[in-house]
């Protein structure tokens, strides 16, 4: 489904990401570990069209198309969601309707019918109650005054109505307690099929305790230094990056031990 | 007839009744620029409350004054000698930093550091570095010829007329530890006078300065100061200016700071104005190379009959440069305060960072505030905000410290004194901390005993 | 990625038109051009109009031609020939004005129902009474019955003059005296019609009332004068919206509205602007040099302007409140947009004269393309304002390098129980939300349009409903061709 193949990538000519390659088949649940400043966030802008980033070498494809090589807005169209770190508050446009836009843009790109308000509403109310939102929070302005928890249950709510192909979630267990970290894990556990991946960004274990993954990529310095199973996560949890990477990779990790 | 009188009764346009006459081993080209500078305040004349940035400001009464430029010697030395020693106690024992003493502009007494105010830099009196040749052609540059055009006719007066000040240069890399104190003393014996002290300091790349200015007056009669203060901040360099104006209340005070910011220097000035019939301190700063950052802030306590203006203007004109205003007043019985703030951000200044804040406080019946912050944005990658605010002590808080059992003007006292902080705050600690916390306390202090400020010292 | 609309894309959006430039051939009665005492008189004489009224008018002419044109304004625009405009245009048909709808000339009711205002329907179906001014003239009024019924009075300013002569002289220029500056002397010279609407005690208008403004013929200017009066403890909202046809050369609008609101009146007078802009080279275009100002007379009465300035190629007016009736209330809620080459220098004047009067003023400014966009206010307490309050937020946003906003207050204060606050902030869209609502699936331009619109919520909220949906419609309208 997703191949990235020796990426790079950075800003303002510094590179953070220094051929970065990995594969997530459908179907599948990734994880991507690594400390502060390995460029995980990266990664998942990157993936997503977010500029100042700039490509500076490699491909990735997405359902055998050039991902690169569309704006934003295709990309989501074509399937792929990111759920933010810092979900962006949108004054006076009302969490509702932003999502309605939202769904009928995806739809209307890939030529389906557009859902009217009833129907949405019902669709909407449906999932809301799922992820445990507040319903006043539908009619409020996008992520305007919610708390961390709120925002994050708002990104997992826009997942499970949009319905991507592939879900990148960059660090939505950050800052979350234990019953928002459920949700969130309720979510993508929902979501998860044969014909879905996802991306799971993360620093901690935690989320990965309810989220199984089939595969654990360790990233530090920009590069993939890892790949295993999900037995992998619980070993960097208890011995540190540097402990799980042994002696022979002390060199990429010099810089951040400092 | 007195030169200043005679110009302005004279309309634009008439033949010049006053030409400066060149001063013995003057340079021509600042015999000139003085011409030029007088010429052009002739064709201009004085500004009015017609003109957008006077309209609050009225000078009539001053206008109508025969003010005489003051020369190196003045009628009212003895009491001038008293104010200087005054200012001197105000700021403390020092451990030998460099303080020069001005009386109506002219240096009277320099007081160098012992061992110099570190390797390089140089403290010392204007006119002297006019006579040397090689600052003279460095001065030139800073003498703006008159088809650049002077924001107003005390502007080009200053031209004019100045011929001693402060002149300050530190070089690169120099790190002057001890700030450098000015102490400019307005006297007169009698007939009204003029002092136009003009001061210059250039800061070379990645030094360091700070730079005090206290302004006091002496004497029986009226005195203008009509003040202009130079900075060029080198790149990488920082520089702090301090200025406190405690004036008598018979004393007219113009004053201009312009400061030229280099590439990602340093720049902060802060103000605190309590003296002067009429006061008006302006704060011009260009930030004409990428990566600078200034911050400008002002506590202005008016009280009397007292009026006191701050226009500051700010002008991005490049990248990634960030300025900070913060102005406070605090006016009393029948005075005025002034705050016109006007940032302008040029087309390309992309990545600006600009703020700008101006809080009032009226305590009494006939104190009247005027606020005017001005943001002009010729360019969109910008966060700018301001915001402004004119009040009277929070009901609240006066009744939750008389419920605390806090008699109501000490009450009062502590809350005005907890509005000025904000700006004392960001004053080092140190003499001049010290100093000016002294003279903001005396005159909020009368709030204490009457309940009302005391008319200025 | 790049955030910038590719060159065909461009191309595309910057060739849809402003959707009112028609020209409705209408058979049109002219006045000759240019300006004297005898078109004074001319204009005078069409409308049937008593003695007093027409030395008024020469009174401010006299008065205009000592006047200079002002140059304060943050707005630069080619010198205006006041003798270059024709001061008087009528639609013939309109000569004796309609006494139902169905006699309304065909065409005229065509333009109408074009613009998308069809009177028969708007009298049909939403209950708000409209007044169709057409250059100088008004050419409909709907609703009168029923408004009469209640005793609001409400019609075209030429009928008030003729069945209502006392009111009308007892009110017009007890707000905008005929001295009060250049353009609005003019106007008090020269204005042709407008709305008047009298609400006497205690009523409380049953519908909204709407006037609709269109200048159609050539080389005209347009110079209505709208008064409206609320009588002790009366109510009514009032709606404007005006478009012009598409031409080359700059038209003159310069406008005056008076409004006066008695002991617990309240008077909300909300505006679409939608004048033509020019095109987007900045050609032709409306001159839009309104004066507006209310006076809360009564103790407790309440003036409210909300205006959505979208349209005109220069826009110069700051409806203001005259605040002297003690605990009296002025509010300004204000959209303005400047795309392309269009310019506006607009704001509000809220002059705390009762005690404990309060304002608020709210104004939503966006410069885009290379729109020039100035926000000038003046809030003033005077001594008399014991315990005045005002808030004041000014919002702008910025979209492209080339555009500017700027931001103008002045806060007087002369009364040290006042309270006045001003808070003002100018930044682009945020790339941020631009990525996020992308990231969704939405495109570039819906995005910006979604973000504006959002920006904007606080003032569209105080219009009445139908006008905020034609607002938003607007707002997206006008900003096409000029994001990206």
């Amino acid at each position: 489904m997703l191949r990235v193949d020796s990426l790079h990538a950075g800003v303002g000519g510094k590179e953070i990401l220094s051929g970065l390659s990995f594969e997530l088949p459908a179907g599948q649940v990734h994880a991507v570990m690594g400390p502060n400043g390995s460029g995980k966030s990266t990664l998942a802008h990157v993936l997503a069209g977010r500029g100042p980033y700039e490509v500076t070498g490699g491909q990735v494809s997405f359902e055998g198309a050039d991902l690169l090589a569309l704006s934003p807005e295709e990309r989501a169209a074509a399937g792929l969601f990111l759920a933010f770190q810092h979900p962006v508050e949108i004054p006076g446009v009302a969490n509702m309707y932003f999502l309605r836009t939202a769904l009928n843009a995806v739809r209307r790109a890939r030529g389906e019918d557009e859902v009217g308000p009833g129907e949405f509403l019902g669709l909407v109310e449906q999932k809301a109650a799922q992820v445990g939102l507040d319903r006043a929070l539908l009619q409020r302005s996008v992520n305007e005054g919610f708390s961390g928890g709120e925002k994050k249950r708002n990104e997992v709510l826009q997942m499970a109505v949009l319905a991507p192909r592939l879900a990148i979630l960059d660090e939505t267990d950050s800052g979350l307690d234990i019953d928002a970290l459920r949700v969130v894990a309720e979510g993508v556990n929902a979501l998860r099929g044969p014909q879905r991946g996802f991306l799971v960004i993360t620093h901690h274990q935690r989320l990965l305790d309810y989220v199984a993954p089939d595969a654990v990529h360790v990233l530090v310095g920009g590069r993939i230094v890892r790949s295993g199973g999900a037995e992998l996560a619980p070993q960097l949890e208890a011995n540190g990056y540097a402990g799980l990477l042994g002696p022979q990779a002390g060199g990429a990790l010099a810089p951040l031990a400092s | 007839m007195s030169p200043l009188t005679a110009l302005l009764a004279r309309g634009p346009g008439a033949p010049p009744l006053w030409r400066p006459a060149p001063r013995p081993g003057e340079a021509s080209w600042l015999t000139d620029r003085r011409r030029e500078a007088t010429r052009w305040a002739e064709g201009h004349g004085f500004p009015t409350t017609k003109h957008e940035d006077w309209r609050y400001t009225r000078l009539d009464d001053l206008l109508e004054i025969p003010f005489e430029p003051a020369g190196p010697a003045s009628s009212a030395a003895e009491v001038a000698d008293e104010v200087a020693a005054e200012v001197a106690a105000g700021l403390g024992p020092h451990a030998g930093g460099p303080r020069l003493v001005f009386v109506n502009g002219h240096l009277v007494a320099e007081r160098p550091e012992a061992a110099g105010p570190a390797p390089g830099a140089q403290v010392g009196s204007l006119a002297r570095a006019l006579e040397q040749t090689a600052w003279s052609e460095r001065l030139q540059s800073l003498w703006a010829p008159a088809r650049a055009g002077y924001d107003h006719a005390f502007r080009a007066l200053n031209d004019a007329l100045a011929a001693d000040g402060a002149f300050i240069v530190v070089p690169a890399g120099c790190a002057v530890e001890r700030p450098i104190e000015l102490v400019f003393v307005s006297a007169s014996g009698g007939p009204p006078v003029l002092a136009s002290p003009r001061s210059v300091v250039l800061a070379g790349p990645e030094s360091q300065v700070r730079v005090v200015e206290v302004y006091a007056g002496a004497g029986e009669g009226p005195v203008l100061t009509n003040a202009f203060t130079q900075v060029v901040v080198g790149p990488g360099a920082s520089v702090s200016h301090y200025k406190v104006q405690a004036e008598g209340t018979s004393s007219f005070h113009l004053s201009s700071l312009e400061v030229r910011p280099a590439e990602a220097s340093r720049f902060s000035s802060w103000l605190v104005a309590l003296g002067g019939r009429v006061a008006r301190h302006e704060v011009g700063v260009r930030l004409g190379a990428p990566g600078a950052a200034v911050s400008l802030d002002g506590l202005f306590l008016p009280a009397g009959s007292q009026h006191h203006d701050n226009p500051v203007r700010v002008d991005h004109m490049a990248a990634n440069c960030t300025s900070h205003q913060l102005y406070k007043g605090i006016m009393a019985d029948q005075a005025s305060g002034v705050f016109n703030g006007h940032v302008v951000v040029h087309e390309g200044s992309l990545g600006t960072d600009a703020h700008q804040v101006n809080k009032n406080l009226l305590l009494s019946e006939h104190a009247q505030a005027y606020t005017r912050p001005r943001l002009e944005i010729f360019a969109d990658d910008v966060a700018c905000t301001h915001g402004a605010a004119v009040g009277h002590l929070d009901d609240d808080a006066l009744f939750y410290l008389r419920s605390r059992g806090i008699p109501e003007a000490r009450a009062r006292a502590l809350l005005v004194g907890g509005f000025a902080e904000e700006v004392l705050a960001r004053l080092p600690a140190g003499p001049l901390e010290a100093y000016a916390r002294a003279l903001v306390r005396a005159r909020l202090g009368a709030e204490e005993g009457s309940g009302r400020p005391s008319e200025a010292p | 990625m790049t955030t910038t609309l590719d060159g065909a894309q461009v191309a595309e959006l910057a060739s849809r038109e402003y959707q009112y430039g028609f020209v409705s051939d209408i058979d049109t009665d002219l006045a000759p051009k240019g300006l004297s005492e005898d078109v004074i008189r001319l204009i005078s004489e069409k409308k049937e109009e008593p003695g007093w009224l027409l030395q008024w008018r020469l009174n401010a002419y006299r008065h205009w031609l000592t006047m200079a044109e002002p140059t304060w304004q943050n707005v630069t625009y080619g010198p205006v020939d006041y003798n270059d405009i024709i001061y008087y245009a009528a639609p013939k048909a309109s000569k004796k004005k309609p006494s139902s709808l169905d006699e309304v000339d065909p065409e005229l009711r065509a333009m109408f129902d074009k613009l998308g205002i069809s009177l028969a329907e708007q009298e049909r179906l939403t209950g708000v009474a409209v007044d169709a001014v057409v250059d100088s003239v008004s050419v409909a009024t709907t609703f009168q019955r029923e408004l009469a019924k209640v005793g609001v009075i409400f019609c075209s300013m030429s009928e008030a003059v003729r069945r209502y002569p006392d009111l009308v002289r007892a009110y017009l220029g007890s707000v905008v005296p005929y001295r009060d500056n250049f353009f609005a002397t003019l106007n008090s010279a020269v204005f042709t019609d407008g709305s008047f609407c009298y609400v006497p005690k205690g009523v409380r208008c049953p519908m909204e009332l709407s006037t609709y403004f269109r200048i159609n013929a050539a080389g005209t200017g347009q110079f209505e004068r709208t008064l409206i009066v609320a009588e002790d403890g009366a109510s009514v909202s009032y709606l404007e919206g005006c478009t012009a046809p598409m031409r080359d050369d700059n038209q003159l609008h310069a406008a005056v509205v008076e409004l006066v609101a008695m002991e617990g009146a309240s008077i909300k007078y909300s505006t679409v602007q939608n004048w033509y802009p020019g095109d987007a080279d900045g050609k032709g275009g409306i001159y839009n040099f309104v004066t507006k100002r209310g006076r809360c007379a009564g103790a407790g009465s309440k003036i409210s302007w909300t205006q959505v300035e979208t349209g005109s190629a220069v826009t110069w007016k700051y409806p203001g409140v005259v605040l002297q009736g003690e605990g009296s209330v002025g509010e300004f809620y204000s959209v303005a947009l400047s795309a392309h080459h269009q310019q506006a220098d607009t704001g509000t004047k809220m002059v705390h004269i009762g005690k404990g009067t309060r304002s608020t003023i709210v104004s939503k400014a966006i410069s885009a393309g290379q729109g020039q966009n100035t926000y000038r206010g003046l809030v003033k307490v005077l001594r008399s304002a014991e315990g005045a309050r005002n808030h004041t937020r000014c919002d702008s946003l910025l979209i492209g390098p080339r555009c500017g906003a700027h931001t103008f207050p002045y806060i007087e204060v002369k009364h040290p129980s006042a309270q006045v606050e001003h808070e003002a902030t100018t930044s682009k869209v945020s790339e941020d939300q631009l990525f996020y609502c992308r990231q969704r699936g939405i495109s570039e331009e819906e995005a910006t349009s979604m973000i504006v619109n959002g920006f904007c919520r606080e003032v569209f909220r105080e219009l009445p409903m139908e006008f905020a949906v034609e607002a938003q419609r607007l707002l997206s309208v006008s900003l096409e061709g000029a994001v990206g």
